[in-house]
């Protein structure tokens, strides 16, 4: 339980804050148009109904609000930045920000479905109310025009159309309905693209569609512009509801009923949204001057496997270990940024990616590069970062377990460098004494390059006699027959056969009990830090591990568990 | 991540229709709207949309991630053959059955998201994609070889008994000489 906190206190806190805001404003806007006076007459016609499309309204504001902020890395890189003189766990809630995205996402759904709903019963209720189906009162309200003396109540005014087709001819020639229409059936086509299958697997259309928000922010400030949301103003003599609502006929005849006039609500939504859509402008514009500025090649070079290694070089670019930059290649699309993780230490002179086939843009980079002279310079590219995660923090913990999975290995392979930098030049930034990796890979094909740097790291450790710094274990999980038999036969050879490394690989997934085990037995007081790349769910064993072999009392080892996440 | 299969969009786009035009139909009935039969009509439209749609196809490249219990599903789409196997049908079917649902307002939105739907599935049949079933995979035995069927009738060659019996004073003597290299240095 106190490991709950310790690790989730903060972010329950946040999504706390968020919700009840959300509560609030529902339950708030609600009463207003349930119970103000002044929508009486409104709520004749269209009953509870107006306060449920109005409390969605204000949620939707609120969310639409906060939708474009997470996604301002620069931003919150900014923000991050300023943060580091505070604690851990205030650094990495702006990490969590692609999750806060989607959440805010669906609110924002869920409101706009009930603001939808809510509306389709307010426009059949207006128009059957203008067909003169409902009382006297609703009719009378109803037949208010927008002349010199009048103002109208209900919004629909015409009736010379088949009936049925009159909510849709509303709906599809006023303001509101036609943005409404065209906004939601955006959202729509933006969630269908953001689904995990289609963002994992065809991530341009994902990036693509999800453009549409221009439109959808666009359509949404407009929304409100027809003002059709109805209220009753003052006049001089006062209409007294009470009284003249049983006598419509009398309307301006008699001094206690002039008739009532009307007028729509001020549109609000721009003061939300003006705010983060200049952030995000800003956001855009910062992105498009990190692109022009020029990025010179020191290397480029072809690894095993179809892994390109670009060694790129960039005026004033600071690094920190384990981030990533946004690339982009103009030849091969204009709009695409791709992020991938920096595989270079801090320490050298240039910072450098490895980047894996795996898609078309990738492939399409690749072959280009495969096409350049030797000691040419590649096509132009831009970068955009770098930014920050989780593991800047791994050098502040004493012990630390670094477990990446399959391509999550690379932001490992610049944590190591970084690492070793910092040892041989005895850095007192370094606070770690021990680290333990964990490698685990279906096969190494593709990582070959990562093998060759364990391999020299291992030689220079040897050298040095700090043999111990670095425990290194890797995990072959997709074993068959043949590897095994293969390993059998050369048991007796020092080092592995598939890796080349003095440490043996070892097969199948690792027990993670004894691991945690293992390192709580070799470090009882030390803070451990926990860093995963990899797939979710070894993120939730890991995290339940984490929790399980962490002690609360703060003289004996416990475990926090960082992710990263792409 | 591989190039690009349209049809695993057009089915999430799809999905979410089915689903937009049941509520919408289910709204417009029970609010008794004007022309509540067209919402009847889009509730059982949307029911079918949503139950042909809710299987995944499986995919021409990669690894294909099922829905939650959607084998049953699977089988009974498998059941109608070509009828479903061919996005061109998929594409013509969703775009007629979108259109009575233009004839309400209630309805009228999953009518635009399954039009869309419709034409991203034509996009997909035009290159060729279709319907693939997820089916369990069976698994497959490697074939044994012939020989097991026929053990050797004799055991192997051995040296007379008197050579056999070790001499427990003499270890030289006694020491069993293979007649072959058994040791893995070739």
């Amino acid at each position: 339980m106190a490991n709950c906190i310790v690790n989730y206190g903060f972010s329950s806190f946040i999504l706390f804050v968020w919700m009840a805001i959300n509560i609030f404003l529902f339950v708030w806007f609600y009463f207003f148009y349930d119970l103000g006076p002044q929508f009486f007459y409104t709520r004749h016609i269209l009953g509870s109904a107006l306060a449920w499309a109005r409390a969605p309204a204000a949620v939707l504001n609120f969310n639409c609000m906060l939708i474009l902020l997470p996604v301002c890395r620069n931003l919150l890189s900014l923000l991050r930045g300023s943060f580091v003189r505070c604690s851990r766990t205030m650094r990495k809630q702006l990490d969590k920000n692609l999750t806060f995205h989607k959440l805010v996402a669906y609110m924002i759904a869920l409101m706009t479905a009930v603001h939808t709903i809510a509306h389709l019963f307010n426009l059949e209720r207006y128009n059957n109310s203008r067909q003169g189906v409902y009382d006297e009162l609703s009719t009378a309200l109803s037949d208010l025009a927008d002349t010199e003396n009048t103002t109208y109540l209900n919004p629909i005014r015409i009736t010379n159309l088949d009936p049925q087709q009159i909510p849709t001819y509303f709906g599809f020639t006023s303001i509101a309905g036609l943005t409404g229409v065209v906004i939601t059936l955006a959202l729509i086509l933006i969630i269908t693209s953001s689904m995990e299958v289609i963002r994992r697997s065809y991530f341009e259309v994902f990036w693509y569609t999800h453009h549409l928000f221009i439109i959808f922010f666009a359509g949404l400030v407009f929304h409100g512009a027809g003002r059709i949301v109805r209220s009753q103003q003052r006049t001089n003599p006062p209409h007294n509801t009470t009284f003249c609502k049983d006598h419509p006929d009398d309307w301006g005849q008699i001094p206690e009923c002039p008739i009532p006039q009307f007028a729509g609500g001020f549109p609000q939504t721009w003061m939300y949204v003006i705010g983060p859509m200049v952030i995000y402008i800003c956001e855009r514009l910062v992105r498009f001057v990190r692109y022009m500025q020029s990025v010179q090649y020191k290397k480029i070079v072809m690894r095993p496997s179809k892994v390109l290694e670009l060694q790129l070089i960039k005026n004033g670019f600071k690094m920190e270990v384990g981030q990533y930059v946004f690339v982009n290649c103009p030849a091969i699309s204009q709009l695409e940024w791709h992020p991938f993780t920096m595989t270079s230490a801090p320490e050298e002179d240039f910072f450098s990616i490895h980047i894996r086939s795996a898609g078309d843009w990738t492939d399409k980079l690749i072959d280009i590069m495969k096409k350049v002279p030797e000691g040419a310079e590649g096509p132009k590219l831009g970068v955009d970062g770098p930014f920050g995660t989780a593991s800047e923090d791994v050098f502040d913990y004493e012990v630390s377990m670094l477990i990446g999975a399959g391509i999550g290995v690379t932001p490992f392979a610049s944590i190591l460098k970084s690492i070793w930098y910092k040892f041989k030049d005895s850095d007192p930034k370094l606070r770690t004494r021990k680290i333990y990796f964990y490698w685990l890979c279906r096969e190494t094909h593709a990582f070959e390059w990562f093998a060759d740097l364990l391999q020299v790291l291992e030689k220079e450790m040897e050298e040095r006699g700090m043999g111990d710094f670095l425990t290194y274990k890797l995990y072959l999980t997709g074993w068959d027959q043949s590897h095994a038999t293969h390993v059998m036969v050369h048991f007796d050879k020092d080092t592995d056969v598939v890796t080349g490394l003095k440490q043996k690989t070892h097969y199948g997934r690792p027990i993670w009990d004894k691991e945690f085990e293992q390192v709580r037995k070799e470090n009882p007081t030390s803070i451990v830090g926990t860093f995963l790349c990899g797939p979710e769910a070894l993120g939730k064993v890991l995290e339940k591990k984490c929790a399980k072999y962490s002690d609360v009392d703060p003289r004996k080892t416990r475990f926090y568990f960082n992710k990263e996440n792409f | 991540m591989g190039k690009i299969e349209w049809a695993m969009w057009a089915n999430e786009q799809a999905l979410a229709s089915g689903l937009i035009l049941l509520t919408g139909g289910i709204v417009g009935v029970a609010g008794q709207f004007r022309g509540w039969q067209f919402a009847a009509y889009a509730v059982a439209a949307g029911v079918f949309v949503c139950l042909l749609e809710y299987p995944r196809s499986k995919r021409a490249k990669g690894t294909s991630v099922e829905r939650t219990g959607q084998y049953c599903f699977t089988v009974c789409v498998k059941a109608f053959g070509p009828l479903t196997r061919n996005y061109y049908v998929r594409a013509f079917l969703h775009a007629a059955i979108c259109v009575p649902g233009g004839f309400m307002l209630a309805t009228v939105l999953g009518c635009v998201c399954l039009g869309i739907a419709s034409l991203i599935y034509l996009a997909a049949a035009i290159r060729g994609e279709h319907w693939e079933p997820i089916l369990p995979r069976k698994e497959i035995r490697k074939p044994v070889g012939e020989s097991i069927k026929n053990p050797p009738q004799n055991p192997p060659p051995r040296p007379p008994p008197e050579m056999r019996r070790k001499q427990a004073g003499d270890l030289e003597k006694s020491a069993y000489d293979n007649p072959m290299s058994v040791t893995d240095d070739e």
